[in-house]
């Protein structure tokens, strides 16, 4: 393991020069908040932002995709054959991910990299991207991430991590892209090993120790699908919901997309966007008939998914990573937690 | 990397209306590559994707058989945008074809069991497949009795009425067509809704005796307890979903009932497994 010393005042001169190699990413005020976005010249991430309102997952599975595209001229000979799109996979680097954002896109993984069927936009992305993560010293007060099998120093998914000690970061390169990206920079100030992870571990166990906010699902396993799904409470619980799919779009683990076409002049494109299971759309048939038809069954579908049917399937946890956006910001205050122990109870 | 997502060129070889309210065309469709039709190799009961570029996707069951080869043929009922569409298409118009999808009936279970294939309306598809699949010189002493229960709302809504008529006078499958009524004096079949032909006709259960249910969710509702009361067991009962699909991959997130995913893990199952699942088809 490998351990470097950055003194924030070359951090910015490092990843300008990391420019050559890496497009980078990085939490930029907007308006009131912060969202992660590419990053131009002399743009340099806000480390002591709090969470981005949309989580990072639109680096590597972006909110809008193209995919294909198909000339639609019969004149040509390749008329109405698509083709995927030409797209830039070169390398990029996020820099500042919460840890527990990172660890969202190894459950995103399980959905597109399979056995059967790799999903080559995100697989391409995915490979493309280093994560340089930014322990969270100071969790908010929305933060379960340690009820959920990650934390604020979960390492699980990050080529870097980084730990914030005040005039530098102690950066722990964990990966060989990680060494890359470090190296790229020109960061090579190794620091004693030991020392440095005494205090990240002080550190760790402080932020650890901050975070007050806990949810159990210890006894979900035990239950089947049909009983959780059947419970009395779903209609209590989606009583205020207004089916805005807020929860969906800023959660870093909801995969869910449509695919559409759209032709200008003679040429068209396949590209797909985010869907959300709040919507009626999301399931209805062309015949009318929808198995989702009413809200109620659109908000069990979803929390039956991060909470039962993911598990279920892939026997890797909840589908949670415990950021906390859904609960802040739910315009009606629904609270994942406080359902995950009503389902748990 | 293969793209799941890349559909392969097809072109429309043949259209042929296939009921008589013109609300469904049968499309015969061949592939531009030889090696796309080799790598679209598909079993009886699979789907796939009909892709038309710029006007979007639709999932459909594949109509042709394993053992027809040189084309694909599927059957559409015009009923949204891409299916429309599909309608006013015309022979030597190029598209895609995006599989094949899904798991398939369970053959290898099948084999050397008696079949009891109940179908109506123009959930037909597949189970041509089926039993043009089964009656194939090669495959016909791999499975013991066929009866076949099939009905639609009138004779001219009767999905492949020359095979069925065909089959009919075949002695290694026993047909049992039917429609809800019908003012024709010459129609020579039953006349009435499928669940009390079944009642009627349908072989009893026994351990070697399996029924394929495909059909409007009123039929099916009405045929379980008819299955139930011949003695079929759920796990004897196998039967072929439908739900709204964008990928057919198993990644999009919208066609799932409980954990399984009707593109993916589906579209058959037993009934054993959809009574361990949400209803929600």
């Amino acid at each position: 393991m490998k351990i470097i010393k950055i003194d924030k005042k070359e951090w910015e001169q490092g990843l300008d020069k990391s420019r050559k190699e890496y497009h980078l990413f990085g939490a930029v005020k907007d308006k009131d908040y912060y969202l992660i976005q590419a990053l131009g010249d002399k743009v340099y991430p806000d480390m002591e932002s709090s969470d981005t309102i949309l989580s990072p997952k639109s680096v590597i599975f972006p909110q809008t995709e193209k995919m294909l595209t198909a000339n639609l001229d019969e004149a040509q000979d390749n008329h109405h054959i698509m083709e995927r799109v030409e797209t830039d996979y070169s390398p990029r680097a996020v820099l500042g991910i919460k840890p527990y954002d990172a660890k969202a896109f190894k459950i995103l993984q399980l959905n597109f990299d399979t056995e059967e069927f790799k999903d080559p936009y995100f697989c391409d992305a995915y490979a493309a991207t280093t994560l340089v993560g930014l322990a969270v010293n100071n969790p908010g007060q929305f933060d379960f991430s340690t009820s959920v099998d990650t934390g604020p120093f979960d390492e699980t998914d990050l080529d870097v991590l980084l730990i914030d000690t005040g005039n530098e970061y102690l950066a722990k390169v964990i990966t060989d892209k990680g060494e890359n990206f470090i190296s790229k920079c020109g960061f090579d100030n190794q620091t004693d090993e030991k020392n440095a992870l005494e205090t990240i571990s002080k550190l760790k166990k402080k932020a650890e120790k901050a975070i007050v906010s806990t949810v159990s699902h210890d006894k979900l396993n035990g239950k089947t699908i049909l009983e959780l799904y059947n419970a009395p409470f779903w209609d209590d619980i989606a009583f205020s919901c207004i089916n805005c799919g807020t929860c969906t779009y800023v959660c870093p683990t909801c995969w869910c997309f449509d695919i559409q076409d759209e032709t200008k002049d003679k040429s068209c494109i396949r590209f797909r966007n985010w869907d959300t299971c709040m919507s009626r759309l999301f399931t209805e048939h062309a015949s009318g008939h929808n198995p989702r038809e009413g809200k109620t069954q659109r908000v069990r579908q979803r929390f039956m998914h991060k909470l039962k049917y993911f598990p279920d399937k892939y026997d890797q946890g909840l589908m949670c990573v415990g950021c906390g956006r859904c609960v802040k910001h739910c315009p009606v205050n629904i609270d994942i937690r406080e359902i995950c122990e009503q389902m748990n109870s | 990397m293969e793209n799941p997502y890349r559909p392969y060129p097809v072109r429309i070889d043949d259209i042929e209306i296939a009921t008589e309210d013109k609300s469904l065309k049968t499309f015969k469709f061949v592939f531009l590559n030889k090696e796309d039709e080799e790598k679209f190799s598909y079993q009886a009961g699979q789907f796939a994707e009909l892709s038309i570029p710029g006007i979007g996707e639709i999932p459909i069951g594949i109509a042709s058989s394993p053992v027809e080869k040189g084309f694909v043929k599927f059957t559409v009922f015009k009923t949204g945008v891409v299916t429309s569409h599909l309608h006013n298409m015309q022979v030597g118009d190029i598209m895609g074809i995006r599989g094949p999808l899904g798991n398939w009936y369970p053959w290898e279970t099948l084999e050397n069991k008696n079949i009891l294939i109940i179908g109506g309306g123009f959930a037909f598809t597949t189970l041509r497949s089926s039993i043009i699949y089964m009656l194939d010189p090669a495959n016909r002493a791999k499975f013991k009795n066929i009866d076949v229960v099939y009905g639609a709302r009138s004779p001219g809504m009767l999905l492949y009425r020359d095979e069925l008529y065909e089959w009919e006078k075949r002695d290694d499958i026993n047909m049992h067509i039917t429609v809800d009524g019908t003012d024709d004096p010459n129609w020579n079949y039953h006349t009435g809704f499928v669940p009390q032909i079944t009642e009627d006709f349908g072989p009893k259960a026994d351990k070697d005796t399996y029924a394929i249910v495909c059909g409007p969710p009123i039929m099916i509702k009405f045929t379980q307890p008819v299955l139930e009361k011949l003695g079929y067991s759920d796990d004897q009962v196998i039967m072929s979903l439908e739900n709204r699909m964008k990928c057919g991959i198993g990644m999009c997130g919208r066609c799932n009932i409980g954990k399984e995913l009707v593109c993916k893990d589906g579209p058959v199952f037993t009934l054993k497994e959809i009574n361990l699942t949400p209803k929600e088809y």
